[in-house]
């Protein structure tokens, strides 16, 4: 508010009277209160309703210390798995010109477009035991659907854009100039990767893998679908907190879910930093 | 023991090395004979069955040698200049340096020094550690010790005036400095051969007019070899010993600045290193007959027949003799340095610009006459 009546002239070219652009504000402000700040504030005042004792006694229940381990465990595979893809297709993409770029750049795209859902299914129709190879795995005692494997498997398709998404579009801007400088200085393609791409691309990196991170720890329908949620064994965070819902364990419930839109809040506060500190070196704002 | 000897032991000979360099260069014994690089017959295209980018070029360039590749965008310039660094692989062909076939050694053992247009300097390390990179780059037992490095690097920031700017980053220096960074960057490995990619053609026009001083100069201080690669005229005329012109993937001349201005080889060369005007016209019975009209005697060893008039706006004056060549004047306006008129002849492509002494207005119908042309056979 202080704002559009501090600059007037700032905005001398913007025709609208003053009552239309703060009713404007107005609406926009309702609507991120009702709709985002409002939840949010209930997830805490919920997991707060019986007051901080019962809240720890909530996490100190083996099944939620379970699914809160076992989130960590996939966010810890899966991120740094997308990390590596997101780095070697961005590089494929960006440095060099081959048939197919385009298609690669479409099917990066595909988790995002695909339900979640479906993105399950389709794992479960793979390595499920009525799926294609399920029998064979079965044969050998592999497990991976109602398991581990399948949930890191799924997670792991959800959240693969993230990391190329960011890094695609900087990396085209760059071009490749840097690294053959680093060359003819006599550099090695390790130590040109170490010392020249990595630096360059290191906050998008970060920004990518916050993203990533988010993502892969609140992952619902695709992990849902493969994980049968056995308690204490294949279930996650969010699948948790589905569960003492249902069970109308609403404090526990609500507990774990401050949990990740702690989580959430963290990654917003840290790709706020990012934005403001290193919007020259991220994707597609700005020059360099 | 021996073991932490060794470096020393290598830095000290590089020291020598620079010190045996600038000795030789103190009693101007820049030219030693031979050759520093050599092309060979060097073939290459961007596939598509588009035109090859290359059309077997061979070059020799000397010790010491300031050479320009000059042409027109697309003629194969940078190409040439990439594939001696080692950057691209040539289809065809042979790169040597000095007496070595380099053809299959990667850049990163070429040990040549590549300024690029836009400087490409790593905007994370300072101008210190930009500087320090190449030599910072070196497998362990080659690398000189902190202190050398340390010493070569400040003494690279005062060859190129820029002492004081070592803390700097990139991003807070201006393009002028920049490149004068990019400079120092190559230099710091001791290149066998300096390459540079139309390494003014980012900069404004005063910019570049100091940097071209500023290069001949460094040039002439370090006696090191250098291939750099422009498609402006004037910056090649004045730096180079020695200008190559290329079109279309060939070589059509090489030779030092006067002597393609004033013998070039083709009319493609003519016109690219010089204004011309080019018109029309046949050479018989010992005369350049333009229109019906002789303008020119002919001089012995000219083609007979037809052929391509190519003349220089300094050998043209206003006159109203036989001989002259009529033309309309487009435009007239004083300079620095005198009047001059934009002259379009009947019959020739574009204007040119001749020093005249009287007052013309657009429209204005004149003639020229030429004291001296170079004709092409037309074809």
């Amino acid at each position: 508010m202080s704002e559009t009546v501090a600059s007037p002239r700032g905005i001398a070219a913007l025709t609208e009277p003053r009552p239309v652009r703060i009713a404007l504000i107005l609406a926009a402000l309702l609507f991120l209160g009702l709709f985002l700040l409002l939840p949010l504030a209930v997830v805490f005042t919920e997991a707060l309703s019986k007051g901080l004792g019962s809240l720890l006694d909530t996490f100190a229940e083996p099944d939620a210390q379970a699914a809160i381990r076992l989130t960590l465990l996939v966010a810890a595979i899966a991120v740094p798995l997308n990390v590596a893809f997101g780095l070697a297709a961005s590089w494929a993409i960006a440095k060099f010109d081959f048939r197919g770029r385009n298609l690669l750049i479409t099917l990066i795209d595909l988790p995002f477009s695909v339900s979640p859902v479906v993105a399950g299914l389709i794992y479960v129709l793979i390595f499920g035991s009525q799926g294609l190879i399920g029998p064979f795995l079965q044969r050998h005692g592999i497990e991976i659907i109602f398991a581990v494997p399948g949930i890191v498997l799924a997670t792991v398709f959800v959240t693969f854009p993230f990391v190329a998404r960011e890094l695609i579009p900087l990396m085209q801007d760059q071009g490749t100039t840097d690294e053959e400088a680093a060359l003819t200085l006599g550099a090695s393609p390790w130590r040109v990767f170490r010392t020249v791409t990595l630096p360059n691309i290191r906050w998008a990196l970060l920004y990518g893998v916050l993203l990533c991170n988010a993502r892969a720890m609140g992952e619902f329908g695709a992990v849902s679908v493969v994980s049968g949620r056995i308690r204490g064994l294949t279930n996650t965070m969010p699948l948790h907190v589905e569960i003492l819902y249902n069970e109308y364990n609403y404090v526990a419930a609500f507990g774990i879910a401050s949990l990740l839109a702690l989580l959430a809040l963290v990654t917003l506060a840290g790709k706020t930093f990012l934005e403001w500190r290193h919007a020259d070196s991220l994707a597609g704002r700005g020059g360099h | 023991m021996t073991a932490t000897l060794a470096p020393a032991g290598v830095a000290g000979l590089a020291r020598d090395d620079l010190r045996a360099r600038t000795d030789s260069l103190a009693s101007g014994a820049v030219h030693h004979g031979g050759t520093a690089v050599r092309v060979e017959g060097i073939v290459k295209s961007y596939g598509g069955g588009g035109p090859a980018a290359l059309e077997g070029v061979s070059l020799d360039i000397a010790p010491g040698e300031l050479l320009a590749l000059l042409g027109p965008s697309g003629s194969g310039k940078t190409t040439l200049l990439r594939v001696i660094a080692g950057l691209e692989i040539p289809d065809g062909g042979r790169v040597f340096f000095g007496r070595q076939d380099t053809t299959d050694i990667p850049v990163q053992r070429r040990g040549v020094g590549f300024v690029f247009q836009h400087y490409a300097l790593f905007r994370h390390l300072t101008v210190f550690e930009n500087i320090a990179y190449g030599l910072r780059s070196r497998e362990r037992r080659r690398r000189p010790p902190e202190a050398e490095i340390r010493a070569r690097v400040e003494r690279l920031l005062d060859l190129v005036q820029l002492p004081t700017l070592a803390r700097r980053y990139p991003g807070q220096l201006s393009g002028g400095q920049r490149q004068r960074v990019a400079l120092a960057r190559a230099l710091a490995v001791e290149p066998s051969v300096l390459l540079l990619d139309e390494p003014f053609g980012a900069l404004d026009a005063q910019v570049r007019k100091d940097l071209r001083r500023w290069l001949r100069e460094i040039h002439r201080e370090t006696g090191q070899t250098t291939i750099f690669v422009t498609h402006d005229q004037d910056e090649a005329l004045e730096l180079a010993d020695r200008i190559a012109i290329l079109n279309r993937g060939r070589i059509e001349q090489v030779g030092a600045p006067h002597e393609v201005q004033d013998n070039p080889a083709s009319r493609f060369v003519m016109s690219f290193v010089g204004e011309t005007a080019r018109l029309a016209a046949e050479i018989r019975e010992g005369q350049v007959w333009v229109d019906g009209r002789p303008v020119l005697a002919a001089e012995p060893g000219w083609p007979q027949g037809p052929v391509d008039l190519c003349l220089r706006p300094w050998d043209l004056s206003v006159g109203h003799g036989e001989n002259a060549l009529p033309g309309t004047v487009r435009e007239w306006r004083r300079t620095g340095r005198g009047t001059v008129a934009e002259i379009h002849l009947d019959g020739a492509e574009a204007p040119v610009e001749v020093a005249v002494t009287d007052v013309y207005r657009p429209g204005d119908r004149v003639g020229l006459e030429a004291s001296a042309a170079r004709v092409f056979p037309r074809g």
